[in-house]
C-alpha cells in the first residue's frame, strides 16, 4: 500500500487533467457552484450574502455537514444509520438530564452523553455484524427505540417534553465552550466598529456587531470535515473502510478486520450525532422531544448528492461536505429569494434526482463502466 | 461530459423558474415575515396563511409564510435567524419554545425589525423578548376554562388526545383541562403522533381498554377528524363527551351532528390578519392598541354555526 508511488506496469497511466476531473467530488463541485451563481443571480439583495444572512446559511450547512461526515464514511463502508436523527433528539435529553435535572457537572455530563452515544453506536453496529441483518432494519428499529425514550424519559422525570436551563448550567464550564462558545470575537468587534458589518441598533446589545463571532458548530464542521478526509484517503484504515463496502467477503480474505471498521464507523456516526446535539443544546439552552427529526435522511441526501454510492465502497467526503453545504445553502436561499416555503421538498427533490443522474454519468467516466 | 452539463442546465432552469416569477410577483410596500412552528402535515395553519394574505392585500403589504417542515424548533430558529438577515419591516412569531426562540426573537427586535408574538406563548414572555405585543389565546387558561364547562357537563374520567407531545405548550391544554375538572392527568394524556389511522385505531384501543372513560378532548384537527371517526366505528358518538381545540371542516361537521359538543376557537384568523394591521399602522403612522389582545377562547357550539361552517378551514 506505501509504496503505491513507485512506477508499477500493471497501473495504467492517467492524465493529471483527467485524473483531476474524475474526482466523485467532482458532481458537488459543479452543484456548489451552480447553487451559489443562481442565488447571487436572484437574492444578492435579500442579505443573503451579508454577513448575518451568510452566517446563517454556513450555520445550517455546517449542521449538515457535522452528520453527513459520519454517514457518508458509514456509508462508504457500506451500512446505514436511520437512527442519526434520533440519536440527535436522544443525545440532547441526555445532556439536559444529566446536566439539568441531576445536575451534574457540565463536563461530566457532556461525557457521560458522549459514553452513552458511542456505545449505543457499537451496539447499532454490533448487531448488524453479528445478525448479518441489514442496517437498514437495524437502525430504523433504533430510530424509534432512541424516539421514544427521548420522549418518556423528560415526560416522567419532568411531566414535559423540553427541558430548559442548559446554558445556565453550563455557565463557567472548561468543556462547554468547545461546543456552545464563539472564536475570533474580537476580530468581528472590529469588523462592526470598522462598519464592515451591521451592528445592533437598539437594546442590550446596542453597538455589538450583528454576527459576534463564528460559533464552534462550525470549527467542528470543518474539524470533521477534514478528518474524514484524511481518515478515508491518506490512511490504512480508510483502504479498509473502502473495502469493507466495496465488497467485504474479499476484503475479510485479504485480511481486512471488516467488523471492526464497520462497528467503529457505526460509532463514528453516533459520534457525529452527538457532537451535533450537543452544539445544538449549548447554542439553544434547550433539548426537546422532537430535535432532529428527519435528519439522518438530510444526512443521507447531502452524502449522495456529495456522490457517494449507496451500496457502499464508493464516495467522498469532501463531496458529502459539498452536499452538505448545497443544501443548506439551497434551504435558506430559497426564504431569501422569497420562494413559497411549501416548495422546498420540490426544490429538495429535483436537485436531489439532478445531483445523482449527474453523479451516475461521472462515475461511469471513471470507472468505465457502461 | 456533454450530457452531464445537458443535465445540469436543465437542472438550473427548473430551479431558477421560480425565483423569477417570485421576484416579479411581490407588490410594493412594507414587508412582514410570519414564521410558525407548525410542521407542513399541520392543515390548521391555512387558515393563517390566508389570515396574513388578505390582510397584507388589504394594507397593500407584502406578506410571507414560513415554517419549518418537520416542526423542529431549532430549525425554527434558524428560519427566524434567517428572516432577521433579510430585514423585513416586522417578524411576526410564534413562542413555542421560549428557551430556544428568545435569543433569535431579541437579536431580531435589537437589530430595528419589530416583533409580535402570535398564538403561542405568554404576555410575560412575549414582553421578555422585547415583542410590541401577544396576540392569541392562553393555553393553560383555555383548557382550564374547558375543563370547568365538561366538569359541570358531567365528565368524571377523560381522555385527552395529544398529536403534538413535543410542543409543551399544547400540553397544556391537556392540563389546564385536568385542573379544570380536578381530576390528576396521570396517563389520560396520549401521544397520539400525527398519521390519522394510527390515532383513530390508538383511540380505539384506548376506549375499549378504559371503559370508564366519559369524556374526550383533543388538540386540533389533527387528532380531532380521526377521532370522530373512531367514535363513529365503535358507536360512541354522541354519548360520550367530546370537546376538541381548534375548528376544522370535520370538526364543525361533528358538531352540527352531535359528536363533538363543543369546540374551542382561539380564532387564528385573527392572530394572523391583525398582526399584519397593527403592525402596518404601527409604521405608517406610530400607533400601536395599548394591551396584548387575546383571540379566544371562544366555544362554538351548535347554535350559531353558519359563519363558521362557510368559512371552516378557510378563514375559521
Amino acid at each position: 500500500m506505501v509504496d503505491i508511488a513507485q512506477t508499477d506496469e500493471r497501473i495504467k497511466e492517467i492524465s493529471p487533467l483527467r485524473r483531476a476531473l474524475i474526482r466523485p467530488e467532482l458532481g458537488g463541485m459543479v452543484g456548489t457552484v451552480a447553487v451559489f451563481l443562481l442565488f447571487l443571480l436572484f437574492a444578492s439583495d435579500s442579505g443573503m450574502f451579508a454577513a448575518q444572512g451568510a452566517l446563517n446559511w454556513s450555520l445550517v450547512s455546517a449542521q449538515f455537514m457535522i452528520i453527513a461526515v459520519g454517514a457518508c464514511l458509514l456509508m462508504i463502508a457500506g451500512e446505514f444509520d436511520l437512527s442519526v436523527g434520533s440519536m440527535i433528539g436522544f443525545a440532547g435529553m441526555m445532556v439536559a438530564v444529566f446536566g439539568v435535572v441531576l445536575g451534574w457537572p457540565m463536563w461530566l455530563t457532556i461525557i457521560t452523553t458522549f459514553a452513552i452515544c458511542l456505545a449505543l453506536g457499537a451496539l447499532n453496529g454490533w448487531i448488524v455484524v453479528k445478525t448479518g441483518l441489514p442496517s437498514f432494519i437495524v437502525t430504523l428499529a433504533f430510530l424509534f427505540i432512541l424516539r421514544g425514550f427521548t420522549i418518556y424519559i423528560p415526560q416522567t422525570i419532568e411531566r414535559k417534553t423540553i427541558i430548559g436551563g442548559i446554558r445556565d448550567a453550563a455557565e463557567g464550564d472548561w468543556l462547554a465552550p468547545i461546543f456552545g462558545g464563539k472564536i475570533g470575537t474580537s476580530f468581528f468587534q472590529w469588523l462592526g466598529e470598522a462598519g464592515v458589518i451591521e451592528v445592533f441598533e437598539r437594546g442590550s446589545r446596542a453597538g455589538e456587531p450583528v454576527v459576534d463571532g463564528i460559533p464552534m458548530l462550525i470549527v467542528w464542521a470543518i474539524a470533521l470535515v477534514i478528518f474524514g478526509h484524511v481518515l478515508l484517503t491518506k490512511t490504512r484504515f480508510g483502504n479498509w473502510v473502502f473495502a469493507s463496502g466495496g465488497d467485504a467477503e474479499a476484503a475479510r480474505n485479504s485480511g481486512v478486520p471488516v467488523n471492526r471498521v464497520k462497528i467503529l464507523m457505526f460509532m463514528f456516526t453516533a459520534f457525529c450525532a452527538t457532537v451535533f446535539a450537543t452544539c445544538q443544546v449549548m447554542e439553544f439552552g434547550s433539548a426537546g422531544a422532537d430535535r432532529g427529526l428527519l435528519k439522518e435522511f438530510e444526512a443521507i441526501i447531502a452524502v449522495v448528492i456529495g456522490g457517494a454510492l449507496l451500496t457502499g465502497g464508493y464516495g467522498s467526503v469532501l463531496g458529502a461536505a459539498l452536499g452538505a453545504l448545497i443544501f443548506g445553502v439551497v434551504q435558506q436561499g430559497l426564504f431569501f429569494a422569497g420562494v413559497e416555503s411549501s416548495l422546498f421538498r420540490v426544490f429538495l427533490g429535483v436537485i436531489l434526482l439532478a445531483a445523482v443522474i449527474l453523479n451516475t454519468y461521472i462515475r461511469r467516466i471513471i470507472t468505465g463502466e457502461r | 461530459m456533454k450530457s452531464t452539463l445537458k443535465a445540469l442546465l436543465m437542472a438550473a432552469a427548473v430551479v431558477a423558474a421560480p425565483f423569477v416569477a417570485a421576484n416579479t410577483a411581490s407588490a410594493e410596500g412594507e414587508k412582514y415575515i410570519l414564521v410558525s412552528h407548525a410542521p407542513d402535515s399541520d392543515t390548521w395553519w391555512n387558515t393563517i396563511k390566508n389570515g396574513i394574505a388578505l390582510a397584507g392585500k388589504q394594507v397593500g403589504a407584502e406578506v410571507e409564510y414560513r415554517n419549518p417542515p418537520t416542526g423542529d424548533i431549532a430549525d425554527m430558529a434558524r428560519i427566524i435567524e434567517q428572516a432577521a438577515a433579510s430585514s423585513p419591516d416586522g417578524i411576526i412569531t410564534t413562542l413555542a419554545d421560549f428557551d430556544v426562540l428568545k435569543g433569535p426573537i431579541r437579536n431580531a427586535v435589537d437589530q430595528g425589525i419589530d416583533v409580535i408574538i402570535m398564538n403561542t406563548g405568554t404576555p410575560d414572555q412575549a414582553r421578555e423578548v422585547g415583542a410590541l405585543m401577544y396576540v392569541g389565546q392562553p393555553e393553560y387558561d383555555a383548557g382550564f376554562a374547558a375543563g370547568l364547562r365538561a366538569k359541570g357537563e358531567g365528565v368524571t374520567k377523560f381522555l385527552c388526545v395529544n398529536h403534538a407531545i413535543q410542543q409543551p405548550t399544547v400540553g397544556e391544554r391537556c392540563r389546564g383541562y385536568a385542573d379544570g375538572l380536578g381530576i390528576d392527568l396521570g396517563d389520560a394524556m396520549m401521544d397520539s403522533g400525527t398519521d390519522p389511522s394510527e390515532i383513530k385505531n390508538k383511540v380505539l384501543a384506548y376506549l375499549s381498554a378504559n371503559p370508564y372513560v366519559n369524556g374526550i378532548l383533543t388538540l386540533g384537527p389533527v387528532s380531532a377528524d380521526p377521532t370522530i371517526a373512531a367514535l363513529k366505528e365503535n358507536g360512541m358518538a354522541g354519548s360520550i363527551h367530546f370537546g376538541t381545540f381548534d375548528l376544522g371542516e370535520e370538526i364543525v361537521k361533528g358538531i352540527k351532528d352531535g359528536t363533538i359538543k363543543w369546540g374551542i376557537d382561539q380564532q387564528p384568523f385573527l392572530q394572523a390578519y391583525l398582526p399584519v394591521v397593527i403592525l402596518a399602522n404601527w409604521d405608517r403612522f406610530g400607533v400601536l392598541p395599548g394591551n396584548n389582545i387575546n383571540s379566544g377562547p371562544g366555544f362554538v357550539t351548535k347554535d350559531g354555526l353558519t359563519m363558521v361552517e362557510k368559512f371552516a378551514g378557510e378563514y375559521r
